[in-house]
């Protein structure tokens, strides 16, 4: 009968290997996003091809965007640009651009020479809406439902890959619900 | 002369680097210590085992001088937390709080004095138990002992 008390640390041993395996391999680095299922925040910020034009949350009204944060001094942004550019053009995604801690002469320089998969741009040089989003490295991309509430964040270059294991699923989901 | 010129800059350097380091002035020492407590209490997302404090991060930098805005603002601890956690997440908390994904976290301490003193208890006792099971001395091995130690307690 007190045998079985011998069984007690191997059944620990076998729980916390458990446990850390099922650690193995899981990204530290990528945080949930505090605003999934919450609206994007209020924002007004400048289009970034014309100072004048003012954009708000209304952007993302109607139908399925990606939001893409990038920077023309974040090099892993200058890694996936192709992969947008792709997206756009040969997916026909909607993709919304957030010019992050940049400067304009420099963001329409990148988008000249890159191509431009922004269907809308807008210009965040002091981090406003990044802050509000709670961007802590570019690139980041949100899915951003027709209601303007966001979906699904991905912290980290888009590629082909991650458009369809992570992010055409969830824009699939809310297309469809639209 | 090169040598001279060369520390007359060194020197002319100093406060130029010193002033780039960022100053937050508060009115008085108390609000000076809730500021420099609360960003010690809130977490870089960036890197990851910095507080805001420490830092160097252009995020933590961002986030410092919302913590000094809103305290300007008069906000309190628990408002300056809770506007960050918004945006970036129960991770920027060290203190992670009490709720349904964290209880486990907070009780493993309590249960695990808990499950010592189990196991503690179950030994006392069973020796206890071993003890009295026992048949103890016989009458003669009590009076060997008694002579042993009388003997023993007498030489000294």
């Amino acid at each position: 009968m007190r045998r079985v008390l011998l069984f007690i640390p191997v059944l620990l041993a076998v729980t916390l290997g458990i446990v850390l395996f099922a650690g193995i391999g899981k990204d530290p680095n990528k945080l949930e996003s505090a605003l999934i299922g919450k609206p994007v925040p209020e924002f007004v910020l400048a289009d970034l091809h014309n100072p004048e034009v003012q954009l708000g949350p209304e952007v993302f009204r109607g139908q399925v965007s990606l939001l893409n944060v990038w920077g023309t001094w974040c090099p892993a942004c200058r890694d996936e640009h192709g992969d947008l550019v792709w997206l756009a053009e040969q997916q026909g995604i909607r993709i919304v651009g957030l010019n992050y801690k940049d400067e304009r002469e420099l963001a329409l320089q990148w988008l000249d020479r890159l191509g431009d998969p922004y269907q809308v741009s807008l210009y965040d040089p002091r981090g406003e809406l990044g802050f509000d989003l709670g961007v802590y490295g570019a690139p980041e991309t949100y899915v951003i439902d027709p209601d303007g509430i966001v979906r699904y964040r991905h912290v980290g270059v888009v590629n082909e890959k991650v458009w369809r294991e992570d992010l055409e699923p969830v824009v699939l989901k809310f297309r469809e619900d639209s | 002369m090169r040598r001279v010129w060369l520390m007359l800059a060194v020197l002319a350097a100093t406060p130029l680097w010193a002033s780039t380091s960022d100053v937050y002035p508060f009115d008085s020492a108390a609000e000076q210590e809730r500021f420099n407590n609360l960003i010690t209490e809130l977490r870089c997302p960036k890197c990851q085992n910095q507080n805001i404090a420490d830092s160097n991060s252009p995020i933590s930098k961002d986030m410092r001088d919302e913590v000094y805005r809103m305290m300007q603002d008069g906000a309190t601890n628990e408002e300056v937390t809770n506007a960050l956690v918004s945006r970036f997440g129960e991770f920027v908390r060290y203190k992670p709080r009490l709720e349904q994904r964290t209880w486990l976290l907070w009780a493993t301490p309590v249960l695990a004095v808990l499950a010592g003193l189990l196991v503690v208890a179950g030994i006392v006792l069973r020796s206890r138990r071993a003890a009295a099971g026992s048949p103890g001395l016989s009458a003669e091995e009590k009076a060997r002992a008694e002579r042993i130690l009388g003997k023993d307690s007498g030489s000294h």
